[in-house]
């Protein structure tokens, strides 16, 4: 079983000194995302900008309680995510979907994955696929959250 | 150490003991809080039975039917004898102890008279509790407007009794604690609340589902009066669990889940119910997976239950002793093993138990990561996760040997310490 294909370095420099931690102000949208499984958990804030092109992640801010590969995958995604159009980063985080459940067989592009890449291995270990994953779920949750107009019901 | 258990022989009996994983790993499996592993014996009964045997149970008069009723319930008696049950009716089969535990919280809440939870009525649990014992709890008192209330931890992991005679109160309907924890490891003085409970006319119930597999039990001299534990960790098939109550009690309480077979009698405008215990068995039993537990049951009798528990004793005490070799391991839950059962969970300083399992496992050691189904009491210690490391009557000291390797390597991979 080859760990470092799991523990590669980029990760865990990232879970030593992982980038935009903590919880910033101003924020959009707030969420907390757990695994049930193993009882990790983030809390998660989005802001977003509006730009000529549309809106833009103005930053990714969070607070996360878990393994190396949750914490590792929380930093390299913020770094990733925050400057760029939604639209891109809703299909950046596409692709590390793809890669994480495409069990070992999908060739990142570190073009547009950058360090994201450095969890392809992740993918054969299905056990761990749900941590690499939790940051990714929260963002684009918290993002929903921003850009869909409040139902009348919310309003009120 | 000093063993009373030939466990060289012992291991021999069970066939997944000898598998090599990954890289030609022998397996360590320190993972049998979670589940146990299982002996050639019982799975040549669960095989004859399916080869041999299958039918439907208590329905057929043909002599396959016969022979399966037969069985069924002879497991029964063997159950019952195993664990002191005055009566063999007293044994309700069910599919795990969380079925076991909802049932007595569901049946407690359809109850009425003098049994009846209602508004300014108490629970009592404590802060160690599987998740299984806590939600029927929760439910239950949630749907009746009741109180939930529970006993705190001590630093040491043990029970914090110095409020029982408050927190046990004339309001107090049920009390329904673990007698071995899953992750503490802590072995409670069910005794003593059991004392308490019944000064003031509360029914108590015990998870025993780690105690059953690990001590000599009792029922009938623990003084309870309702036991529940589940067959997969008492080297039985999954798929099995019983639930031991009082017969009073049981007669008491209205049927859990209707269906086949827990019927007297059935018109459309109602019915009448069996006696126990098929009163509380609606439908086709779990009926291999009781046999199955019978043939567990059996061979650990053959082995004696005293001396399991002699075993799995020496074997933490070992653990326990080599854990603080390590270097920056912290127990959670009592560090001497006095009233202590055979799961030890710790934290890694600066590793993540997920990520020391991981590397555990690539040398493999299976080991548990995460909350074991006990936030609260992870929560308690001020953590999200703990590394459980849990022994069986197979384990050998070689095999905590490999942890303790296990985790220096871990240290050493993540540089920490
Ligand atoms: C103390 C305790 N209670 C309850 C359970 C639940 O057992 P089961 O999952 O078989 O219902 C377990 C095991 O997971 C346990 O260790």
């Amino acid at each position: 079983m080859d760990l470092n294909a799991l523990y590669q370095e980029i990760i865990l420099d990232h879970y030593k000194n992982p980038l935009h931690a903590g919880l910033r102000e101003p924020y959009g949208a707030e969420v907390r995302h757990v695994n049930p499984t193993c009882g990790d958990e983030v809390t998660l804030r989005v802001q977003l900008a509006e730009s000529a092109d549309g809106p833009v992640v103005h930053d990714v801010s969070y607070d996360a309680v878990g393994c190396s590969i949750s914490q590792a995958s929380a930093s390299v995604m913020a770094d990733l995510l925050i400057g760029k159009p939604v639209a891109e980063a809703m299909s950046v985080h596409e692709d590390f979907l793809a890669l994480m459940q495409g069990k070992g067989q999908v060739v990142p592009d570190e073009e547009r994955l950058e360090d994201g890449v450095a969890f392809a291995g992740v993918a054969k270990f299905p056990a761990r696929v749900k941590c690499a994953l939790l940051a990714w779920m929260a963002w684009k949750d918290a993002t929903a959250q921003v850009t869909t107009p409040l139902t009348e019901e919310e309003v009120r | 150490m000093t063993d009373l258990l030939d466990v060289e022989r012992i291991r021999k009996d069970f066939p997944i003991l000898t598998r090599r994983l990954a890289d030609d790993h022998p397996l360590v499996y320190l993972d049998s809080a979670n589940t146990s592993q299982k002996p050639q014996q019982v799975l040549d009964v669960l095989d004859t039975h399916y080869r041999l045997h299958n039918a439907n149970v208590a329905r057929a008069v043909h002599q396959l039917g016969v022979e399966s009723t037969e069985a069924f319930e002879a497991a029964r008696d063997t159950v019952a004898s195993f664990i002191g049950a005055p009566s063999r009716d007293e044994v309700i089969f069910t599919k795990n102890s969380s079925e076991a535990l909802n049932l007595v919280a569901n049946t407690l809440a359809w109850a009425t008279g003098p049994l009846a939870v209602g508004a300014g009525d108490e629970v009592v649990i404590t802060e160690m509790e599987h998740h299984s014992n806590i939600v029927p709890w929760q439910l239950l008192t949630e749907r009746k407007g009741a109180t939930l209330r529970w006993f705190g931890l001590t630093d040491e992991g043990r029970l914090d009794l110095t409020d029982i005679d408050s927190l046990v109160n004339e309001r107090t309907k049920v009390v329904s604690l673990v007698w071995v924890s899953n992750m503490l490891g802590t072995v409670n003085p069910v005794a003593d609340i059991v004392r308490r409970a019944h000064e003031v006319g509360a029914i108590v119930v015990v998870d025993a589902s780690q105690a059953v597999p690990q001590l000599p039990v009792d029922v009938a001299a623990l003084g309870a009066d309702v036991v529940a534990f589940t067959g997969h960790k008492m080297v039985g098939p999954t798929g099995i669990g019983v639930l031991w109550g009082r017969r009073e009690l049981l007669e008491q309480l209205p049927p859990f889940l209707g269906g086949g077979e827990m019927i007297e009698t059935v018109a459309m405008a109602r019915s009448t119910y069996a006696e126990i215990p098929h009163k509380f068995e609606a439908g086709t039993p779990p009926i291999a997976q009781a046999i199955g537990l019978g043939a567990a049951v059996d061979y650990l009798q053959s082995v004696g239950m005293e001396a399991i528990a002699a075993h799995e004793h020496e074997i933490t005490a070992y653990a326990l002793d080599r854990l603080t070799e390590v270097g920056g391991i912290t127990v959670l839950g009592p560090t001497e093993a006095v009233d202590r059962g055979g799961a030890i969970s710790f934290e890694l300083d600066g590793v993540h138990p997920h990520d020391v399992s991981q590397v555990l496992d690539s040398r493999g050691v299976a080991v548990r990561a995460g909350h074991h189904c006990a936030k609260p009491a992870h929560a308690r210690f001020g953590v999200q996760s703990s590394t459980r490391a849990s022994f069986y009557l197979y384990t050998t000291p070689p095999e905590v040997d490999a942890l303790i390797d296990g985790l220096h390597y871990v240290k050493k991979y993540f540089r920490v310490g």
